[in-house]
Parts: C-alpha cells; sequence; structure tokens
C-alpha cells in the first residue's frame, strides 16, 4: 500500500500544519487506526457494516448507450447506489467505527452542501454516537433539506457565521472545537485533507472503491481499464478509486471543478490553477492570492467547491503519476443530462465532471478502450441546482 | 533587541513580562501602529504583532474579526515590516504568523526582511518543530527568536522536543480551546508550565485568555510573562471610534502593567 513517511508527508505535501494542542489527538488516531486496519475482528465488522448496512460492495455497470455513442467502454462503478447516495458512507462507517474504537462518544464533521453532514449523522445514529455538524450559515438556508435530514437523524447542526461562511469556514470551526473538546470528540474529517493521519485514513477507508472495482472488471473483461476517472473535491473518493490502481499500467484521471470556466477565475481547480501552500492542515495545492490569504472557489457542485485538495493527490499530480484537469459547469451539466438520458442515471453534478471527462477523452482513446469512471453520488440532492440551470417549469403552469 | 533582553531586566525586578498582541493593520495600518505605541508607553515589555490571515484556526471571534477587518482594508504581509520599523527599538517586537503566509513570502526573505525591519522573531501557533526545517535555519541565519508552542495535552517528549527547538522563550497554551478573554484563567496552566520547566531554561509566557489586572496577576504567579491579545483587540471592537479605542487600550494595558508587578 503507498503510505506517506512517519511524519505523513507524500513528497513535499501531507504533514502537521496544526496547533501542537492537536498532535497527541493526531498521534492517537494514527495509532488506533494502524492497530484497527490490522485487525482481522475490526475488518470483519466493517465489512459486515459496509455489506448490511452500506449496500457495499457496489455494482460495475457497463454504460451501454453512452459507449456506443462515445466510442470507448464506459464502465461505472455505482457509488451512487450506496446508503446515503454516495461513496462518503465508506468513509463515515470507518471513522465512526474507529471512534468507538478509540473510545470516544461524540464526533464532529464539517459540511459543505451537507452530503458529508448527512452522511456522518447518519453513521452516528447508527453507531449511538453524539454528532455535531458545522455547516456555513448560508449553506444551511441553500441545503434546507439536508439540515433537516440531519436533524431527523438526531444530529446538531451548527451555523457557521465567519470568513465567507462555506466549507472551508465550516473546517476552521470544526478545528477550532476539536482543539477544546478533542478527549472526548474525534473530527470526522469529509476528505483526504487536513492533517496526518487524516488523507491516509480516509483514504484507507474509500478505498474499497478501486479495490471492488478492479476485482470487478477483471472478472468481467478478463483485463484493467485503460483509464481510470473521478471527480476531484477535497478527493476522497478519487483517491479512494485510484489506490487500487496506483501500481497498474493504468492512467489515472482527476477532473476538476472547472468552474464557469478557468480564465474567469471563478473555478475550484485547485491542482490546476493553485501553488504550493498550507491549509488546514496539510502542504498541498492551494487556490491562494500573492500574499498566501486563500481565495474563495466557484462550482455549481457544492462538493467540488474547495480551494484545498488532498496532500496525496497534489502527490500524484506532482509525480506525474495522475493527470488533473477542470471540467467546467457547463460541461458537467451537459454530462448530466447526457447520462440520464441515454442510461436512465442521474448522478450527482459532482460525478458528472468524472462523466464529462471521460467523454471528453474518448475521442483521443484507441476505439473500444475500457474506461472506469466512478460514479461518486446520485443526483437526487441536485435537483433544485438542475431546474434552475436547464430552466425547467417547476410545473405549476 | 530580543526577547532575552527583556526577560533579562523582568526577571531582575522579579515579575513577568507583559506581552501585548494586535493584529498589524488593525483597526487600520496607521492605527495598529499607535495602539503598539500606546502598549509601549503603559508598560508592555514584548510587543506580538499578528498577520491577518484568511483562515485563523487557532483564533476565537475577537481575533477572527480583528484580521477579517484588516483583511478588507487591504493589509498586504510587507506592511508587517513598515509595521515593525515603525514601532521596534523599545522592546522586542516579534512576529504570530499562521505559517502559509511566511512559506508564501519565502521563508529565508521573511526572516532577512523581519530581521531587517527591525523584528526579533516569529510566534509560530500553527508550525511545529517537526516541520520547521526551513524555519530553523533561517532563524539561525538572522539571529531571531523561534517562539513553538506547548500545550496541555503535549506529551513530555513533546514538551522536551519543542523547548529545545525554541529560542527566546516558549510559548504554553495554556487551554485547551482558541484565543478569547476568559472569565477564569485556566486550571491546567500551572502545571502545564511546571511540566515545562523540567525540560528548559527559557523563559515561559502564558497565553488565551487573560483579561485584565487581577488575572495577569494570577498568571504572573507561576509564568515568565503574561500574553494578552482578545482582550487588547477587544478595546476597538467594542467602539467604532478609534480613540476611544485607543483611551481604552491605554487603561487596560495600565491596569495588566500593574497586574504583573503585584
Ligand atoms: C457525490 C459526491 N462526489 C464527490 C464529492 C467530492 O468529495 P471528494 O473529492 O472528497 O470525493 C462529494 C462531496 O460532497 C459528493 O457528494
Amino acid at each position: 500500500m503507498p503510505n506517506p513517511d512517519l511524519k505523513g508527508h507524500w513528497g513535499e505535501f501531507g504533514g502537521r500544519f496544526v496547533p501542537e494542542a492537536l498532535i497527541a489527538a493526531l498521534e492517537e488516531l494514527d495509532a488506533a487506526h494502524h492497530k484497527a486496519i490490522e485487525d482481522p475482528g475490526f475488518q470483519a465488522e466493517l465489512d459486515r457494516l459496509f455489506r448490511d448496512y452500506g449496500n457495499l460492495p457496489s455494482p460495475l455497470y457497463k454504460a451501454e448507450r453512452l459507449s456506443a455513442e462515445a466510442g470507448v467502454d464506459i464502465w461505472l462503478k455505482r457509488e451512487d447506489l450506496d446508503h446515503t447516495g454516495a461513496h462518503k458512507i465508506r468513509n463515515v462507517l470507518g471513522q465512526a467505527l474507529l471512534t468507538k474504537r478509540m473510545g470516544k462518544p461524540r464526533v464532529i464533521a464539517e459540511t459543505g452542501a451537507g452530503q458529508h453532514g448527512v452522511a456522518t449523522a447518519t453513521a452516528a445514529a447508527y453507531l449511538g454516537l453524539e454528532c455535531t455538524v458545522y455547516m456555513g450559515e448560508e449553506d444551511m438556508r441553500r441545503q434546507a433539506l439536508n439540515v433537516a435530514r440531519m436533524r431527523l437523524l438526531g444530529s446538531e447542526v451548527v451555523p457557521v457565521t465567519t470568513g465567507s461562511r462555506t466549507l472551508k469556514d465550516a473546517m476552521n470551526e470544526a478545528l477550532r472545537e476539536w482543539v477544546a473538546t478533542v478527549d472526548h470528540t474525534h473530527y470526522l474529517i469529509g476528505s483526504v485533507g487536513g492533517p496526518h493521519p487524516f488523507p491516509k485514513v480516509v483514504r484507507d477507508y474509500c478505498r474499497g472503491i478501486g479495490d471492488e472495482a478492479r476485482a470487478q472488471m477483471l472478472e468481467r473483461t478478463g483485463k484493467l481499464p485503460d483509464v481510470v476517472a473521478a471527480c476531484v473535491g477535497g478527493g476522497s473518493n478519487a483517491m479512494g478509486t485510484f489506490t487500487a490502481f496506483l501500481d497498474d499500467e493504468v492512467k489515472l484521471y482527476g477532473f476538476e471543478a472547472g468552474g464557469e470556466g478557468y480564465d474567469t477565475g471563478r473555478h475550484a481547480a485547485t491542482i490546476t490553477a493553485g501553488e504550493v501552500g498550507v491549509l488546514h492542515g496539510a502542504r498541498t495545492y492551494v487556490l491562494q492570492d500573492e500574499d498566501g490569504q486563500t481565495i474563495e472557489s466557484h462550482s455549481i457542485s457544492a462538493g467540488l467547491d474547495y480551494p484545498g485538495v488532498g496532500p496525496e493527490h497534489a502527490h500524484l499530480a506532482a509525480a506525474g503519476r495522475a493527470v488533473y484537469e477542470p471540467v467546467t459547469d457547463a460541461e458537467a451539466m451537459a454530462a448530466l443530462e447526457k447520462l440520464a438520458r441515454t442510461e436512465g442515471i442521474i448522478c450527482a453534478i459532482e460525478s458528472a465532471h468524472a462523466v464529462a471527462g471521460a467523454l471528453r477523452l474518448a475521442p483521443d482513446l484507441e476505439p473500444g478502450a475500457a474506461v472506469l469512471v466512478n460514479l461518486s453520488g446520485r443526483g437526487d440532492k441536485d435537483m433544485g441546482t438542475v431546474v434552475d440551470y436547464f430552466g425547467f417549469d417547476r410545473g405549476t403552469e | 533587541m530580543k526577547s532575552a533582553d527583556t526577560f533579562a531586566v523582568t526577571r531582575a525586578e522579579h515579575r513577568a513580562a507583559l506581552v501585548g498582541y494586535l493584529p498589524a493593520g488593525f483597526p487600520t495600518l496607521a492605527d495598529s501602529i499607535k495602539a503598539i505605541d500606546i502598549m509601549i508607553d503603559h508598560g508592555a515589555d514584548l510587543i506580538e504583532v499578528g498577520i491577518p490571515y484568511s483562515d485563523p484556526v487557532m483564533d476565537g471571534p475577537a481575533i477572527q474579526r480583528a484580521a477579517d477587518r484588516a483583511l478588507a482594508g487591504g493589509f498586504r504581509t510587507r506592511q508587517l515590516f513598515e509595521v515593525a520599523e515603525a514601532v521596534a527599538g523599545r522592546v522586542p517586537i516579534l512576529s504570530m504568523t499562521y505559517w502559509n503566509l511566511v512559506e508564501r513570502y519565502g521563508v529565508e526573505a521573511f526572516a532577512r526582511d523581519f530581521a531587517a525591519a527591525g523584528g526579533a522573531g516569529l510566534i509560530t501557533p500553527d508550525l511545529i518543530p517537526d516541520e520547521a526545517e526551513d524555519w530553523l535555519a533561517a532563524s539561525e541565519a538572522h539571529d531571531l527568536d523561534r517562539v513553538f508552542l506547548v500545550a496541555p495535552s503535549s506529551t513530555d517528549d513533546r514538551i522536551a522536543a519543542t523547548a529545545a527547538a525554541s529560542r527566546g522563550f516558549v510559548y504554553a497554551q495554556s487551554v485547551m480551546g482558541v484565543t478569547g478573554a476568559r472569565t477564569a484563567t485556566s486550571a491546567a496552566a500551572p502545571a502545564l508550565v511546571e511540566r515545562t520547566r523540567a525540560h528548559t531554561d527559557l523563559p515561559i509566557g502564558v497565553g488565551l485568555g487573560v483579561r485584565d489586572g487581577d488575572q495577569a496577576a494570577e498568571v504572573a504567579a507561576y509564568g515568565d510573562a503574561v500574553i494578552v491579545g482578545s482582550a487588547i483587540v477587544g478595546c476597538y471592537l467594542s467602539t467604532d471610534d478609534v480613540p476611544t479605542g485607543h483611551q481604552r487600550l491605554a487603561d487596560l494595558t495600565t491596569d495588566l502593567a500593574a497586574g504583573v508587578r503585584r
């Protein structure tokens, strides 16, 4: 398994840029996680949760009509069918089970649009943990349904009113709280970012996506895919997909949110446009100004709307092992519509970035090449955006 | 002027040093210079100049608001050097900064320019010695103090390593929590200071939560320096009138300075 060095560095990326006050908890987490994943009992319990509760392994599905149009074979890893509707259930079940093992009764989480918040609230409800979710005030208003879901699941949702009131500020607020409650609370972080060992912990719980897909591809086609594609926000679904293929001769593509277009400056294409810096505890690519102040990101997809990225992705990009490209809002929405009309699958707008990226690559690939696309989530949560974007009437006329 | 010069004096006077914190550019660039002069005039022994940052995860609401205001006012990192130059000479001027701003400027260039402006060193709340290779080298090259933090949750091994990497003084984060004036000082602080003393002869500054002379006196009983931030920033957050803020700061500093001399 490709692991960072003992201080959590992948090349020049990663590490721990946090207050000393948190180091003890990060050490505890590292040790507990390391023990847990080596413990057959823990693995068996997690596998059981994944299977009976999470609806995993997710199916691998050949998108026949989309493939016919694209001229390559497009295989979808159906994470949209996971419980709660996205790959995120893997991370939250893993970390929540680990929280119990560490003897902590409570978790906190940050959330942007509410997907990770809902997933965390779900795992907390199921495993009997107390849960508080930090969410930007503006996002709470826009995502009222997800706020309701979290509350129904028994979680407390705390509005964040500082800074730009978005995901990055929710993360700041979760870190601030964690310093004060770290003795009994686990910070259940939502992606492969943050200080060591979070990027590794989250990856380890998400890597089933790629492990399963690799075996499924071999079983179904007798070979590995030529290309693997995933969308990248913080990077958990992409890292979860890529990890199994790192040592294979398989091209890896991460698609970032190009927002309104790379040239407009209104995007979340962190690897493409960012520069090396420190944000939320790790050295990675960051959208930042000349002084190192974080620049606000923009994307039609809330889940990709983040000005940083997990350090392992930064390393894979710098090392040339994976390629990262922006996909605009418009490209993603066109792909979302195409997938709906050719396959009858409404995916999340995040995942539509991966579909769009794969369709863009297709003409340059050998005819019949196999492209594995991680369909990280389903689109129910995005229907409000879809209605506005395509100008559908709401059936009231 | 380095921290050691100040601590030589305060130790000879058998008292703790008073350290005042203010973000550069708050309430405005000119008034941050004025405010620092006021603190020095009224008994501050050492100044920490903060650099406003978009994502201050160690800070509570008061310092966040101050930083937001400074950034909204157009504050640029290089203006720290203007502030340092304007106030240096009377007491040591350290900068307290989130690490990305230094890395972005260039660690070596930052050390060079801050030293040239009369700065004494850096306090680095989100940089632990484990990640500080460049800064260790640059601070040696430019003879700057490097103040790392210890916390109640730090193991003895980490306290020893952190103190060994520090120069000037060691910053004891006395409560598990972000910055902010508190009604009671921390019960964990004396124990942390004692544990830290076992590993170093460096002075130990105690920060987070002090808001008045009484609390300063309490902390001065076991710490070598009493560090005050949010209460100072609060002088300007509690009024829109800057001269009123300056007056509140003069009164507060007088009270705090009496506290460390009790
Ligand atoms: C369906 C879906 N995919 C992807 C993401 C982006 O996260 P990551 O890059 O960590 O996979 C999100 C985040 O909300 C999501 O909901």
